[in-house]
């Protein structure tokens, strides 16, 4: 270490710019620091990037993404506010499902599949015996026949891979196919005039009733009571602890005597019949069709929800919120603006750029490498 | 140095190509020498001149739904007339909304509730597909205008506030095969095809009424100046897919077709005929820039009478009929200019005369009487059942052939001739 009081050689050894350090445990208040930091920068981007492209000035652009959540005057009757927080539900339905079997590190792809099997089981109870039953027994076996199919949709992956190894991302996947397929198939089948959806004027019987006048309020509650039951099951009945257990370690799990493949199935199991409940939500509550792009990928975006939030029912409805007020927000921007709808994209990928980026900021820290920085760590 | 001559050369070759295209653009080559390029025609169809006396409320709103955005003809068609009509009201961004991409399924209704929050007082929807989405919203905010372009459920469906609308483009295809017909006589005066080989072919997107009714007219306008014209139609299952489309055109060419029409939003047809150098009479708008040398004229419904007429009728208190087909008269049928390069002599002429028949009423073009006109399997159509009210069920309960002639769009604007006659010729169905 006498090369540092020699200023010659400190030349030649060349340091670079900054170096990266794993943090040690970060605290609450630092991580939430950093993440609304995040938020606000990839807003101050979006900006930027909005006034190059339209010339208007930043506020009016962050008044419109609020606008184009919440409403505005002309919205008297809470319209956009009711439609945000039905999207809220529905990919909150969706993240709370998956969050199980991410805990168990089993790598669920297929939500997607798992939904829109819902979504179809849901339909064809409609379409078959819509007319037939009264409304509430056909509600009744909509919810049965959705959580079934969600259930058969999640098990059979589990079940492979409990019994045989399969790889589970690529079995999910291929289901996503399937489902999606089948689909195709039931449209063709319930509308002849080869339309690429099923819609209401087919669709007519077993819609959820509106409380309070409110079409999409049902379904709201019912998923803030799947979100109250999915924290108590993970965080305290023994069945989330085993899931926890062989999500860190498969031998632990196996050493102190819990049966893993029952784990993994049941697991998959009540993935899949959450998933399935979205379905019945989205077909049942919401839309009264069926379109094999139903989900819309929110089988997918739930992947990203759920780690975000580690895993955490609570703090999903956080990141929910976020990611629905944001996409609706950047729609709406695109759409008032007059650019492309494809732009909305972009803020979006910009908005969820920042916020995954900045986990690695909680992660590490990056610090900047100081001509006297050596020195003082020597001294220290 | 060798770059620097190459750049020279290629600013010359371009400076020059503008020249010829101004040229070309101008004047028509109206008094030029034979040798030189004719252009383009006047259209004898034109989108009219819009003029009103109606003033707009300021706190007026009206809110669009188009299935893609200006890259498809089919939506650019709306969405020029729409912007048209903004100009003639004089509508702020705020009063004029457009939502665009909007896919035929639930983000139909979901757009439509968004338009309402934004206090629309009118939203129209461009896509077959959008309708049951539309119609469900009209029965959950009665207190707005849904107006759907192409649909068929409205005079059946009982909701006021809810609209169909259509034009009858099967006078505009009509014309349109005049200028065919009379493109294959040329071709059969000149010797290059026996009267035997005037085979047409016609890129379709589904075996439905729209694309039916739009084909047949099309033949009948062909046959109407050219009687021993034949059809063949390919069928792509698509709306837009260009590589199908050129694959399809393709297909009818090496079957012996002379002359190509479509109806499907791409390019893919006209492009494969100026490749082929095979005359292309187009749809929905001119083809003329990318194909000069094979376009010979389009015709397109021109929506903005419509969306003038809604407009309208909402600010002075009046209702919006459920069923609205517009015509020649309305101005709602137009045609491009002519392609006077590639279209035969006296084209223009024919097509005039036509109009001027249609506008007197004495010319139908489904009609029943003529002879070797309209027959299928060699017998005249004296009675025919089209499914008229749409209830889902595919029951042909209206009788269509009414004082001698199929009365198309006539108790629905939106098209019911799904007969295929003698001398079509389906190489595939798609439905």
């Amino acid at each position: 270490m006498q090369n540092n009081h020699t200023p010659k050689t400190q030349k030649r050894t060349r340091e670079p710019l900054l170096h990266i350090t794993k943090r040690g445990a970060v605290s609450m208040k630092t991580a939430v620091l950093i993440r609304v930091a995040a938020i606000l920068l990839s807003l101050i981007f979006c900006g930027i990037i909005t006034i190059l492209l339209t010339g208007d000035n930043p506020i009016s652009i962050y008044i419109t993404i609020f606008e184009g959540a919440f409403g505005n005057a002309h919205d008297t009757q809470f319209l956009r506010l009711w439609a945000t927080l039905q999207d809220i539900a529905i990919l909150l339905c969706i993240s709370l499902a998956v969050t199980p079997a991410f805990k168990m590190r089993f790598w669920n792809t297929g939500a997607e599949g798992q939904v829109l099997i819902g979504c179809l089981a849901t339909a064809i109870c409609m379409f078959t015996l819509g007319g037939i039953v009264p409304d509430p027994l056909l509600i009744l076996i909509m919810l049965v026949a959705s959580v079934l199919a969600g259930v058969l949709w999640g098990v059979l992956p589990a079940f492979f891979k409990a019994f045989w190894g399969t790889n589970e991302t690529l079995f999910t996947l291929m289901m996503n196919y399937v489902a999606i397929q089948l689909i195709e198939f039931f449209l063709k089948v319930a509308d002849k005039s080869g339309s690429n959806t099923v819609g209401p004027n087919i669709l007519k019987h077993g819609w959820f009733p509106a409380l309070f006048g409110q079409k999409y309020l049902l379904n709201i509650l019912i998923v803030a009571v799947i979100t109250a039951l999915v924290y108590i099951y993970l965080k305290h009945t023994k069945h989330g602890y085993e899931i926890s257990v062989v999500g860190e370690s498969e031998n632990t799990a196996r050493y102190i005597g819990i049966n893993v493949k029952k784990v993994i199935i049941r697991t998959m199991a009540i993935s899949g019949g959450l998933c399935g409940i979205a379905g019945l939500l989205l077909v049942g509550g919401t839309s009264h069709s069926i379109a094999s792009n139903l989900a819309d990928g929110r089988g997918f975006t739930a992947i990203m929800v759920s780690w975000l939030a580690k895993f955490n029912p609570l703090m999903m409805i956080l990141t929910t919120c976020l990611l629905v007020v944001l996409d609706r927000g950047s729609t709406e921007v695109s759409s008032k603006f007059g650019l492309n709808s494809s732009f909305s994209d972009i803020l979006t990928g910009i908005i969820l750029f920042f916020i995954i980026g900045c986990e690695f900021f909680i992660q590490y820290r990056v610090q900047f490498n100081k001509k006297n920085h050596a020195e003082k760590e020597v001294a220290a | 140095m060798f770059k620097k001559i190459l750049s020279f050369l290629l600013v010359v070759v371009m400076c020059f190509s503008c020249a010829a295209l101004v040229a070309c653009g101008g004047e028509g080559g109206n008094g030029g020498t034979e040798d030189e390029l004719k252009g383009l025609s006047e259209s004898p169809l034109p989108r009219p001149t819009l003029t009103t006396d109606v003033t707009i409320p300021d706190d007026f709103k009206i809110g669009f739904i188009f299935l893609h955005d200006e890259n498809s003809t089919y939506d650019k068609n709306f969405i020029v007339a729409a912007e048209s009509i903004k100009e003639l009201f004089g509508l702020t961004n705020e009063q004029f909304i457009c939502k665009t991409q909007i896919g035929e399924d639930n983000a139909c209704y979901e757009a439509a509730a968004d338009l309402v929050a934004q206090g629309c007082d009118i939203i129209f929807a461009n896509s077959f597909g959008h309708e049951p989405f539309m119609l469900q919203a009209a029965k959950d905010f009665p207190d707005v205008q849904f107006c759907h372009a192409t649909g068929t459920q409205a005079h059946t469906a009982e909701t006021p506030n809810y609209h169909n609308a259509f034009a009858s483009i099967y006078q505009g295809r009509y014309l349109a095969g005049i200028a065919a017909g009379m493109k294959l006589n040329e071709m059969i005066e000149a010797g290059k095809i026996t009267p035997e080989q005037a085979v047409m072919g016609y890129v379709g997107a589904y075996t439905y009424a729209e694309v039916v009714s739009g084909l047949t007219s099309f033949y009948l306008g062909a046959k109407s100046v050219c009687p021993s014209v034949t059809m063949k139609v390919q069928y792509t299952g698509e709306w837009y897919d260009e590589a199908l489309e050129q694959e399809a055109a393709q297909a009818l060419l090496s079957k012996g077709c002379v002359l190509i029409s479509q109806h499907a939003d791409s390019m893919g047809a006209p492009g494969a005929c100026e490749v082929a150098g095979v005359p292309n009479v187009s749809y929905n708008g001119s083809t003329y820039q990318a194909c000069p040398e094979t376009f010979i004229v389009s015709s397109a419904i021109n929506w903005a009478p419509y969306f003038q007429y809604i407009i309208e009728s909402y600010v002075n208190g009046e209702e919006i009929a459920a069923d609205w087909c517009g015509g020649i008269k309305e101005g709602s049928v137009v045609l491009t200019e002519i392609n006077l390069d590639v279209a035969a002599e006296g084209t223009v002429e024919a097509i005039k005369t036509a109009i001027e028949q249609f506008k007197a009423g004495t010319l139908h073009v489904f009609d029943v009487t003529k002879d070797n006109f309209i027959t299928v399997n060699g017998a005249k159509l004296t009675s025919y059942l089209a499914d008229v009210d749409d209830f889902s069920d595919y029951v042909k309960e209206t009788e269509a052939i009414k004082d001698g002639y199929f009365a198309e769009s006539s108790d629905r604007s939106a098209p019911y001739f799904d007969i295929i006659i003698d001398g079509i010729e389906n190489l595939n169905t798609k439905l």
